[in-house]
């Protein structure tokens, strides 16, 4: 007896094995990269872009359209002209601006996604003091009350969930995107009622900015741009020098160990969302203040959101967030250029940013992983 | 090359690097049926990832792996499972709101429906096969560590493994479950499993294992029968060179108390009595050593010493130089505020000593940053401060700019107690500071923690491994469900002594 059920179990074993023969060495099979080389991950990085131009470049022949052509206009659309030069340039600030913000929350893990709705309470904010009170001061001062005005409305925006998570525990994503719908709920209730402007004929509009509620304009763009390349250089001491900054990184990095350090947590979550919000609300001022003039339901244009991937694909750098914002908005500016020269409908123009990020944001793949053949393992062993 | 009959598996020069770093090197060796292997090495030998080979975690670069005499090729833990191979991590992977027996059959291919019943019979059969109860109804979260063990153990007996691969499974575990874990294992080896022990505890692989295979910078240096080994032939090979494995008891005169505590009660958070009404002195000069069961209330009295936990009832004075400072309810900066120079090493070195994604300057400045003039910081002075305990504690790393995360376990904690050392404390705590470190690291921690000593700084030490603490300390208390059940003097206390106290009723 005893026999019989060592050989039947051996039997098992080598019918295993016999199943297990059909196996065969894996194709392909993702090692992780100790480190990568500067020169290649630029390469990496460039063949990503190549790579979104040619798929990119397949969808416009689809549509009858020779993608050469296309891409052409589209830098030139966009950087062509000194007047469509300011026009990427405009749209590059908010996102620019945006993007430092969340990176502050980002950076402490702090899922803040509600920059939409801190846009739009500073933007209200300032409008408040750009619509009724812009007959009581002069331009500079109104200008700097309606920036402070902004500053505080989306510092306080901002702190609001962190408030909330600091005291209950609550979840700072949901909590932030719910803050956005109410604060947009808002300002269309201005527009439709209190702050109408009775002069439009009926139209749910808000009446145009005095101008002395209206930014200087320097090189042909307005005031914005110094504005955001100063807070560029704020961020990046403050994230990097300042003891405030490194608060931030030990809170991002494990809450337990700043508690250990004696870092108060819950003061580090309201101070670090409160500059998140403002500098949100600094771009809700520079948007309703340099270039509508007046305020709407559409004040952002989604910048809130299109801000995180600039931070994400920045890494929270604040200095690479210049070039990654430039970069969108010369996609975006690029796109509409399209849309009118050969009638390409708006949703293709999207998609053709989208995939361009697609390659940007996968490449990073690369990066971290090499991805080994088989018989190939010459490479690997050197 | 002749396979014997009994070989269940055999590696032939397996290679494994990882970017620059060569993990394996050439590594051949053959496992049997029934018998215990123990594979020895230090921190960053290439234990662990010789073993994910084999668990189709990682795939070799080069080499050939060989089951039953036929060469296989594992590329992913489900090929590694058809084999009749099962790994038990050292970090459990298990579901923690589901039960035993749901997490023994997760991800097995079965009918549609569980026959709860069945299943719950089949897990009882085989822990009492080998000689241990599992409640196949327990939720894990209900469940302490070494049933979590036993959880992962007959989850990969149940999918009918042969060969059992267990990754320092002892790390976590008190001397009694250990023991425990040990009788199970012997059981499966008369039952013909093959099993392979990763660990570098030597005491272990004398009591447990018939083989020792020793791996030393990724190549096997030393393959013998355990019973021709003993503790010094296995740290050299090891360690490459001869060690000195005594360590020093420099007791100087006892200085007087410098912390006294009294009626300590903290609660946890389940309103329990995690600490209750904890008494002792803490004098100047002395190693006052902490044994226990985990989780006897050895977390709660370190942090409530250092201003981390909050405090139900008594009090916690500090005296230095006849004066007398309250600690009670003060948070960590308050204390530092009032001039008590406490210094804490915890249990978890990355997840609360040391911030794992930073660098060392950065970690060195955790607690001086904020005693900066100004709003900027100033790395100068911890980078320093990094340079010299790299050179003074001898701590490999690439540079002082490198992710602590990088470093290997005794590296890091080299980090941490330099970093606490440096700031001149005058009480020094530290929670188990060489769990999961390699024999020479560890004695470089005991030998800073005599020289602190030496210094005339009360020390606190909580251990788990009760000779070191009898070679070590000048007393030892001991703690039993957040109680003392006794202070002994560690130079005529026995270890059967302290193990009746630990398990007090």
């Amino acid at each position: 007896m005893e026999d019989e059920k060592v050989t039947e179990k051996e039997n098992v074993t080598i019918a295993g094995h016999d199943e297990y023969k059909e196996h065969h060495e894996p194709l392909v099979r993702m090692v992780k990269r100790d480190t990568v080389s500067r020169e290649r991950a630029i390469a990496v990085r460039a063949a990503a872009i190549v790579s979104a131009l040619v798929v990119g470049g397949i969808l416009i022949l689809f549509m009858g359209h020779n993608p050469i052509f296309v891409y052409g206009d589209m830098v030139n659309g966009s950087l062509g002209s000194a007047l469509v030069l300011r026009e990427t340039a405009r749209m590059a600030i908010p996102l620019l601006i945006t993007g430092m913000g969340i990176a502050l929350a980002f950076k402490m893990r702090f899922w803040n996604i509600g920059a939409e709705g801190q846009i739009i309470a500073g933007a209200t904010a300032a409008s408040y003091f750009a619509l009724f009170h812009h007959q009581n001061m002069p331009s500079p001062v109104l200008l700097m009350v309606m920036f402070a005005a902004a500053v505080v409305a989306g510092g306080i925006w901002g702190m609001i969930p962190a408030v909330f998570k600091a005291k209950w525990n609550t979840n700072e994503t949901l909590f932030t995107l719910m803050l956005n719908y109410i604060a947009l709920e808002g300002i269309r209730y201005l527009q439709y009622g209190p702050w109408r402007d009775p002069g439009m004929m009926g139209f749910p509009v808000i009446s145009m900015f005095n101008i002395s509620a209206r930014l200087p304009r320097v090189f042909g763009v307005h005031v914005g741009w110094i504005i955001a390349l100063v807070l560029v250089a704020l961020v990046y001491i403050y994230m990097k020098k300042s003891k405030q900054g490194y608060e931030i990184t030990v809170v991002g990095e494990s809450i337990q160990t700043a508690r250990y350090a004696g870092i108060n947590v819950k003061l580090v979550f309201l101070r670090t969302m409160f500059i998140s919000g403002a500098i949100a609300g600094i771009t809700g001022f520079v948007t309703v203040a340099g270039a509508n003039f007046t305020i709407s339901e559409g004040v952002t244009g989604g910048v809130g959101f299109t801000a995180i991937t600039v931070a994400w694909l920045a890494k929270l750098n604040p200095a690479a967030m210049i070039a990654i914002s430039v970069f969108l908005a010369i996609l975006q500016k690029g796109s509409g250029t399209i849309q009118t020269i050969y009638n390409i409908p708006e949703s293709a123009a999207q998609l053709l940013i989208g995939l361009i990020l697609f390659f940007m944001l996968g490449c990073e793949f690369f990066l971290n992983f090499k991805l080994v053949f088989k018989n190939s393992k010459k490479e690997v062993t050197e | 090359m002749e396979i014997g009959t009994d070989s269940v598996i055999k590696l032939h020069n397996i290679s494994k690097s990882f970017g620059t770093v060569q993990a394996n090197k050439d590594v051949s060796f053959e496992l049997n049926k029934g018998e215990i292997l123990a594979l020895l090495g230090e921190n960053g030998s290439g234990k662990t990832t010789l073993m994910n080979m084999l668990s189709g975690i990682y795939y070799p670069d080069s080499g050939a792996i060989y089951a039953g005499g036929t060469e296989v090729i594992i590329r992913s833990p489900k090929d590694s499972f058809d084999l009749g191979i099962g790994m038990i991590h050292q970090h459990f992977k298990l579901v923690d709101v589901l039960t035993a027996a749901e997490n023994i059959i997760l991800g097995l291919k079965g009918s549609a429906f569980i026959n709860r019943k069945r299943l719950a019979k089949e897990i009882r059969e085989i822990s009492e096969k080998y000689g241990f109860s599992l409640d196949p109804n327990k939720k894990i979260y209900d469940m302490s560590v070494s049933e979590k063990q036993k959880v992962e153990i007959v989850k990969v007996l149940y999918r009918g493994a042969d060969v059992l691969i267990l990754d320092e499974p002892t790390a976590v575990l008190t001397p009694q479950e250990a023991d425990i874990l040990f009788d199970m294992l012997r059981k499966m080896k008369e039952d013909g499993k093959a099993i392979i022990i990763i660990t570098h505890k030597l005491n272990e692989v004398l009591s447990l294992s018939d083989r020792v295979c020793i791996l030393r910078k990724g190549e096997l240096v030393g393959e013998l029968q355990t019973k021709d080994a003993t503790i010094q032939s296995l740290t050299e090979g090891m360690v490459g060179r001869a060690v000195n494995l005594e360590i020093m008891r420099d007791s100087g005169a006892l200085g007087d108390e410098r912390i006294n505590v009294s009626d300590l009660t903290c609660l946890n958070e389940d309103g329990l009595k995690a600490l209750d009404a904890v008494s002792f002195g803490l004098r100047a000069g002395e190693i006052l050593g902490v044994a226990g069961i985990a989780g006897s209330g050895q977390k709660e009295l370190c942090e409530s010493l250092t201003g981390l936990y909050p405090i139900e009832s008594g009090s916690i004075k500090f005296i230095e130089d006849g004066h007398t400072s309250e600690l009670t309810g003060f948070s960590p900066t308050e204390i530092a505020k009032k001039g008590v120079h406490l210094a804490f090493v915890p249990e978890d070195r990355l997840g609360m000593g040391l911030v794992a994604g930073l660098d060392m300057v950065e970690n060195i400045m955790l607690k001086s940053y904020h005693n900066d003039r100004g709003f900027l910081i100033d790395r100068k002075k911890p980078k320093e401060t990094a340079e010299k305990l790299i050179k003074s504690l001898e701590i490999v790393t690439p540079g002082v700019s490198t992710p602590v995360r990088r470093l290997s376990g005794g590296n890091v904690q080299k980090v941490l107690l330099g970093r606490e050392i440096d700031s001149k404390p005058s009480v020094l705590i530290v929670a188990y500071p060489v769990r999961g470190l390699d024999i020479n690291s560890s004695y470089t921690i005991y030998n800073l923690l005599n020289d602190e000593r030496k210094e005339g700084v009360a020390v606190l030490f909580v251990g788990e491994d009760l000779d070191v603490l009898l070679e070590l300390c000048d007393r030892i208390m001991v703690l039993c469900s957040g109680r003392i059940s006794g202070i002994v003097d560690a130079k005529t206390a026995t270890k059967e002594e302290l193990g009746l106290l630990m398990t007090e009723q």
